[in-house]
Order: C-alpha cells, then sequence, then structure tokens
C-alpha cells in the first residue's frame, strides 16, 4: 500500500501530535485487530519475542488489563509492574526506573503517571524503548480518546461533521482534553460543559465550544460523553460544595437526555459513578455503548502496539 | 529501475485457465460438499471470487467464500517497515471443511506459509489444498500447489504482476524483466 500510510511516531504522548492521516491508520488497523477479539482462539504470532511493560504509578482497571490483554494477544511478552509493589517504594527515581527497564530490552513501556508530562519526560530519555501513554496527570489520555474515536465511527459512519458533546470536570480531566485534540483534528465539534470551577481558562483557543449549562451543552448532539467525577483527586482542592449538588445540576439523566438528537449515542470512560454524574437509567439504556468502548479498547491498543513495536528497526 | 513488460497471459487465458482450476477441485474432492474458498489479500480473494462464480456455474452451489489477511503472520515484521493490515472476512466456521486456499502467484511459499499458520487459529480443517493463478517456482520452503493456473519459470530479478480492473476481474499477467 502506500507510502502515505506509514506510520511516523516512536511513541504515543498524545492525541495533539497526531495528524489525520495518523489517527485513520489507528483506527483501521485497530478494525483488523477487532476480528481476532471475536474469535474463539484470541491470539496472533506478530508480536511474538516483543516485551512490553506496563509500568503504572496511578490505580487502574480497564487501561491496564486492556494493555496486557492487547499485548498478550499479539503473542508478546508483558509485564505489571505497579509502584506500591515495586523498588519506586525504596526512592528510585522514574528515570532510573524507566532506564533498568529498558536494559532488560523492553520493546514498549506503557506508562500511567499523576504528574503531566512524565511520559514524556520518559519518551525524551530511553533511547531504544517506545512510550505509550496510558494517562498522565491532567494532559493526555490518548488510547482512550482513540477507542472513543473509533466507537463513534462503529455507531455514525464518520466522525467529520458530528457534535460531541463532553460534559464534567473538564479541568482535571486528561480523556476530555484528547478527546478534544482528536475529535477537533478529525473535524467533529466538540462541546466541553461543566461547573465554571471546572472550565479551565483557554478552552476557546483549542476550538471547543465552552458551556456552563448541561440542557444547552446537549441539545441536538450527535454524541453525549459523561466525564467521571474524580472523588479521588476532590480531597485537596474542592471544585464543588457537594456530590449531590453537581448531581442535581450536571448528571446525564433520561429528561436532559431527550434533547440530544434521538440517535444520540451515550459515551462514559469509566469507571461510572451511578447517580453522580450518570443515572443509572441512561448508563444501561438503550443509547449506550459504553462497553462497546471496552471492546474497542483492546483493539485500539493492539494497533498502537503493532504500529509502535511491529514494525520498528532491528536493535 | 527500467522494465520490459510481457504479457504471458490475456483476460481470456486466464478465465479458461481458472474454468479448469475449478473443474479440477471439483473433481478432486468429488464435487462440493464441505468446500470452502479462502482468498490471501490483496489479489488472492479475487481470483477466488471468480472460481466460486465458476462453481456456481457448473454444480449450482454457492460454496462459502472468505478473505484472509495474513499480514499477522508475516515472518518479516521487524524488518523495519509498518505494513498496513488487511481485513480478515471469514463469516463461517471452517471446522472439517476442505479450505481451498487461493492466491495469485505463489514464489517462495513464505505467504502460504503464513496463511496456512492463520487459518490453523481460525478452526481445524479437514485439508487445506492451495490453488494459484500463477506459480513462478523459487521456493524458499517445502509447499506445493495443488491446483496452478499456469506454469511461469521466472528469473529472480523479474517480477510477476497480476492486473485488476475496478471490478477486480484479472485483465492480465505480466512478466517484468530488467532491461539490460
Amino acid at each position: 500500500m502506500a507510502m502515505g500510510e506509514m506510520f511516523a511516531h516512536k511513541h504515543i504522548i498524545g492525541t495533539q501530535q497526531l495528524s489525520k492521516d495518523d489517527i485513520e491508520l489507528i483506527l483501521k488497523t485497530a478494525e483488523s485487530f477487532k476480528e481476532i477479539n471475536q474469535r474463539e482462539i484470541k491470539k496472533v504470532p506478530t508480536l511474538r519475542g516483543k516485551t512490553i511493560v506496563n509500568l503504572f504509578y496511578e490505580n487502574s482497571t480497564r487501561t491496564r488489563t486492556s494493555f496486557e490483554l492487547a499485548g498478550k494477544r499479539m503473542s508478546a511478552d508483558t509485564i505489571n509492574i505497579s509502584a506500591s509493589s515495586s523498588s519506586v517504594t525504596k526512592g528510585e527515581t522514574l528515570e532510573d526506573t524507566a532506564k533498568n527497564i529498558e536494559a532488560m530490552d523492553a520493546d514498549v513501556i506503557i506508562m500511567r503517571h499523576s504528574c503531566s508530562g512524565a511520559p514524556d519526560y520518559l519518551a525524551q530519555r530511553l533511547t531504544t524503548c517506545s512510550v505509550i501513554n496510558a494517562g498522565d496527570g491532567f494532559h493526555e489520555h490518548p488510547s482512550q480518546a482513540l477507542l472513543d474515536l473509533m466507537t463513534i465511527k462503529e455507531h455514525k459512519g464518520k466522525i467529520d461533521g458530528l457534535t460531541v458533546a463532553i460534559i464534567g470536570d473538564i479541568a482535571r480531566s486528561r480523556v476530555a482534553r484528547s478527546d478534544l485534540y482528536a475529535l477537533k483534528t478529525m473535524g467533529a465539534t466538540v462541546r466541553l460543559a461543566g461547573p465554571a470551577t471546572m472550565i479551565p481558562p483557554g478552552l476557546e483557543e483549542l476550538g471547543a465550544e465552552v458551556y456552563t449549562d448541561i440542557n444547552e451543552a446537549i441539545k441536538d448532539v450527535d454524541v453525549v460523553m459523561m466525564l467521571r467525577i474524580q472523588l479521588e483527586r476532590e480531597g485537596g482542592n474542592k471544585l464543588m460544595p457537594t456530590l449531590r449538588e453537581y448531581a442535581q445540576f450536571f448528571a446525564l439523566n433520561t429528561e436532559n437526555m431527550k434533547l440530544a438528537k434521538p440517535d444520540a449515542i451515550v459515551m462514559h470512560p469509566g469507571p461510572l459513578n451511578r447517580g453522580v454524574e450518570i443515572s443509572s437509567y441512561v448508563a444501561d439504556g438503550e443509547q449506550n455503548v459504553i462497553l462497546e468502548q471496552v471492546e474497542n479498547g483492546v483493539a485500539v491498543r493492539m494497533a498502537l502496539l503493532y504500529l509502535l513495536a511491529g514494525g520498528s528497526e532491528e536493535k | 529501475m527500467n522494465l520490459v513488460e510481457t504479457v504471458i497471459l490475456d483476460d481470456k487465458a486466464i478465465g479458461r485457465a481458472i474454468t479448469r482450476v475449478a473443474h479440477e477441485i471439483l473433481e478432486k474432492n468429488s464435487g462440493c460438499e464441505n468446500l470452502v474458498l479462502i482468498g490471501i489479500r490483496t489479489g488472492g480473494d479475487h481470483i477466488a471470487k471468480i472460481i466460486h462464480q465458476r462453481i456456481l456455474a457448473i454444480e449450482g452451489t454457492a460454496v462459502p467464500q472468505g478473505a484472509i489477511d495474513i499480514t499477522m503472520y508475516r515472518d518479516d515484521i521487524s524488518s523495519g517497515v509498518v505494513r498496513p493490515l488487511g481485513k480478515t472476512d471469514i463469516p463461517f466456521a471452517i471446522n472439517d471443511c476442505h479450505v481451498i486456499l487461493v492466491d495469485e502467484v505463489l514464489y517462495t511459499g513464505r505467504t502460504i506459509r503464513a496463511a496456512m499458520d492463520a487459518l490453523m487459529d481460525l478452526g481445524r480443517p479437514r485439508s487445506i489444498q492451495l490453488a494459484v493463478l500463477i506459480d513462478r517456482g523459487h521456493r524458499e520452503l517445502p509447499i506445493r500447489a495443488d491446483y496452478v493456473g499456469r506454469n511461469v519459470p521466472s528469473a529472480r530479478d523479474e517480477q510477476i504482476e497480476v492486473l485488476f480492473d475496478e471490478n477486480k476481474i484479472p485483465l492480465e499477467v505480466c512478466l517484468m524483466k530488467p532491461k539490460q
């Protein structure tokens, strides 16, 4: 196929760096991998002999399992390191930990960290290893955005021209940022909504429309994407008076969902806080595609691993 | 590189060869019971479609037909280029079936090795038989075709290409030699 389909990236730090062609190639590759996940024997030998390390400095169920399955289904060796059970607790620096992993000839490090920019910091310091950002602070979570795009495309047939509302704690959401960049690149209109305390300045400059009323934000959209209220980050710096008040003004329920287009889909990156940002009626309703997002997550991550490790130069 | 192009099969000759191959497949398998056609992307799937039509014309039976992409099973995946993936589309079970694997040009045999591994991951066929439009020799693995449209002895620096029209009907088979 055409040379234009080559993938020029060594690391996946954010969707901000991905072009339209890059995203289209990732989604197309993911479609091919999705077929494997529906087989009886969910395994291909594509990444045999490659080593993939999940280096997680923050808790995760979905993303870590998804990346691990993605690697295993392509026959790579996958290893999980979580900060709490590693030498990090003995005081080792991030750079030293990563360089030690690289010295053991790992091919890809998948990293989640509470500090924005940590994966990029590593990517600049490692020589052979590829780095995939699995969520860094309030910065980006690119694989989540890509699986969101894949799910939207499956339901709507396209992304260009759609209107997507992203609602919740925009300020502290890496998912919102990655989705915003990727959706804008693909030609969608993006509305961001939440309480004024959760809306950072400068979003309009990134091409988003900003709302502080959920009803206005949802009106006539094709996709409603709810964000999780991050209870674990609510401790230090409170952005809302109470959960009950938040739920009253910003939860997605059967009533305000009627304002969206009749065929609109409901998305959520998980884990769900039922009764806070989304009512159970909507979360389990006919328009929800939340578990399809999870399913597509494995395929998208297989595509990322394939594009980074499958074609990398002999070292 | 400058190439001199010779047409070795035109559309009529290709049509006749595929008709003969279809007859041979039916003869060897005593009809088309449990027969499935799986073409290797890209090219083999188009040839498989034509064999499918021929079998339909001869026996009046539409045998299941699918396409397989073998990129994930290649043995040269780390050689420096990312290859775009195609989609495997086999909407039926291949367990206990006689699978006719279809490719356009049989050369080193490495593609066929990959395709057989891919098929084994999908199920346990009763048999796998190989049908190719062109066999150009130079095998690197112990693999041979059961049905051959045309044997074309070739040199390694030559290229053989099957050209299709916009409806994926084969137009001609060309042999391209480097200019001396």
